[in-house]
């Protein structure tokens, strides 16, 4: 085993793979604007339905709820589950943020040192990055969740 | 000047391949030699596109270095004498096959041959063929047949014809198994059928489909047969005349030949009598402002300037196979997709697509890892240098029959060795420890 690949397939994205917090498409909370997304990697079949719901309370806008279905590889479920994790509660603008530097960090080619402060448990992606024909992978969920935000505005 | 070498392997025995033969073989094949991640390249992807011996590579540049021209037209002694070599190359293609050297057309690959013949049936449709395409015309009522095992280049061209012509697509299903159901072909090849195309060998499964049987079929309701011959031509021997199809089609990368390159078979008195697809210069005899009338086949159908050196490349692709006995190469793929499937049966939540161990199968086999995504497999594997397709192989309509989406596939060629598929075999047996699935 090489340790790029103990890298990649670190033991909380495998522990993440299987637990897939926010699996299965809940109702979001009634007044709430809800944004749906599907996002599929044609290459591979991976596909996502994400579903997501903004409550507003006068200028504040957070995020109310976050559920997903769908199938796919081990990075593609454990990205969705630690989103998922991450996400709930968090001020909504502040959500679109972290998408921007989560794509950052999985472009990067392994160039860019994921901060933990920032991605938390998003961070142990940071693998991904130097496996091009895997970021797609870890990115759907993130795609997924921007279209949602965008779509419940 | 470089001279084009001949194949290390040129002398073989009549005997069977063996592993010492292999790595004889293995010595024509530069990229076999290199290393991946630290490993050395187990490569078992041939399936999807195969790897060049020196022979093809020194003739496409032997080609670039002598003979670069623009052939048929220019009368000097360049264009003529890369005219010849395209000719020649197509009469060494058009003979592998069985086929006579004006019923092999060029075309960039198998998928653009099954475009050319769907669109002749759509210009033939459209009334553009005269008389002599009135055999290709299709009408509302009128069924084109695929199977349920297709890759997506035999499945799409179709259904896109039937919708341009009033056509209907319908399917020879295939059961749990991945077997295609013949006892259901009765009722599926009808009267109304104008069309039959299915694949000799399953890129998926691993299966060859009784041609015979189904040609009869075919037959009887008067249907043209179109062969997907891309996994039979590159491994096993291919005699269309034999197989009395009426088309077919193979692609040049699947056969030690470059990209870019590929062939549709066709009966002469067919091509000949079907309207052109892509048109242009090359493939006319009078051109006015208002019509043009156009030449025979091939030629009708190789508009523009034409893949000059990937065809000479194919050739000796063709050579190389040829020197090798396409027999003798069956005969070792066979041995290895047994090797394969029946190592993959005895490891746990490993499930095969296709027949198994024991049962006829060509040199590739795809399975599902229980618990474990085909992507996490394949990741897994290219960490020890071994190169496999992941994926639903461009076969998204069987995949979804036997309840899957994803699939990993080791696929074999003549420059593999039992070696290569233990280091897979013992590879995958690791797969489901390292992701920690029971």
């Amino acid at each position: 085993m090489s340790s790029e690949l103990q890298q990649l397939y670190q033991q909380i994205i495998l522990e993440h793979a299987k637990l897939k917090h926010g699996a299965g498409l809940a109702e979001a909370p009634n007044g709430d604007a809800v944004g749906e997304s599907h996002q599929l990697n044609p290459t591979c079949g991976d596909e996502i339905t994400l579903r997501a719901s903004v409550h507003s309370d006068g200028d504040e806008r957070t995020l109310s709820s976050i559920s997903w279905e769908g199938q796919g590889c081990s990075i593609s479920m454990a990205s969705a589950s630690v989103l998922s994790e991450m996400a709930r509660s968090m001020e909504r603008d502040e959500l679109m943020k972290l998408v921007d530097q989560f794509r950052e960090v999985m472009r990067s080619r392994g160039s860019l040192e994921a901060d933990e402060e920032i991605l938390g448990d998003a961070a142990a992606f940071s693998g991904v990055s130097k496996y091009p024909a895997r970021v797609k992978c870890a990115m759907l969920a993130w795609v997924a969740l921007e279209e949602a935000l965008l779509a419940a505005n | 000047m470089p001279v084009v070498s001949t194949p290390t392997t040129l002398k073989h025995s009549a005997g069977a391949i063996d592993n010492t033969e292999v790595l004889r073989i293995r010595n024509d094949f530069p990229i076999l030699n290199r290393e991946v991640n630290g490993r050395p390249l187990v490569y078992l992807d041939s399936g999807a596109t195969s790897q060049n011996p020196v022979s093809v590579i020194e003739a496409e540049q032997e080609y670039y270095e002598q003979r670069n021209a623009a052939v048929h037209r220019g009368a000097h002694s360049l264009a003529v004498e890369a005219t010849d070599v395209y000719e020649a190359a197509r009469e060494t293609v058009a003979g592998f096959i069985g086929a006579r050297t004006n019923e092999l057309v060029w075309t960039s690959n198998a998928t653009e041959a099954i475009n050319l013949i769907t669109y002749a049936f759509s210009n033939a449709t459209a009334g553009r063929g005269g008389e002599e395409s009135e055999p290709f015309v299709l009408k509302q009522g009128d069924e084109i047949v695929v199977t349920e095992m297709e890759h997506h280049a035999n499945l799409i061209p179709w259904q896109e014809l039937a919708f341009r012509t009033g056509a209907t697509l319908t399917y020879l299903p295939v059961d749990d198994d991945g077997a295609l159901q013949l006892e259901r072909a009765n009722t599926v090849i009808t009267p109304q059928t104008k069309i039959l195309a299915f694949t000799h060998a399953s890129n998926v499964l691993g299966t060859i489909n009784p041609v015979e049987t189904l040609v009869a079929m075919a037959r009887e309701v008067g249907a043209f047969v179109v062969l997907d011959a891309c996994q039979s031509v590159p491994h096993l021997p291919v005699d269309v005349k034999a197989l009395d199809v009426d088309f077919a089609v193979f692609s040049g990368h699947k056969m030690l030949a470059p990209t870019g390159i590929g062939a549709l078979y066709g009966k002469a008195e067919l091509l000949n009598a079907m309207p052109p697809f892509l048109t242009g210069g090359s493939m006319i005899t009078t051109v006015t402002m208002e019509h043009a009338a156009y030449l025979p086949s091939p030629t009708r159908f190789e508009a523009g300037t034409q893949r000059i050196s990937q065809a000479v490349a194919l050739a000796a692709a063709v050579n190389y196979l040829q020197e090798t006995g396409m027999d003798r190469i069956h005969a070792w793929e066979v041995e290895l997709g047994q090797r394969l499937v029946t190592g993959l049966e005895q490891i746990d939540g490993i499930r095969v697509l296709g027949p198994g161990a024991g049962s006829e199968r060509i040199g590739l086999a795809a399975f599902d890892v229980d618990g474990v995504h085909a992507h996490d497999v394949g990741q897994f594997l290219d960490d020890k240098g071994i190169a496999v397709r992941v994926g639903h192989h461009c076969a998204q309509p069987l995949h979804r029959r036997l309840g899957l989406i994803a699939t990993t596939r080791a696929s074999t060629y003549l420059y593999n060795t039992t070696d290569d598929v233990d280091a897979f075999l013992e590879a995958v047996a690791g797969v489901r420890p390292f992701f920690g699935v029971k």
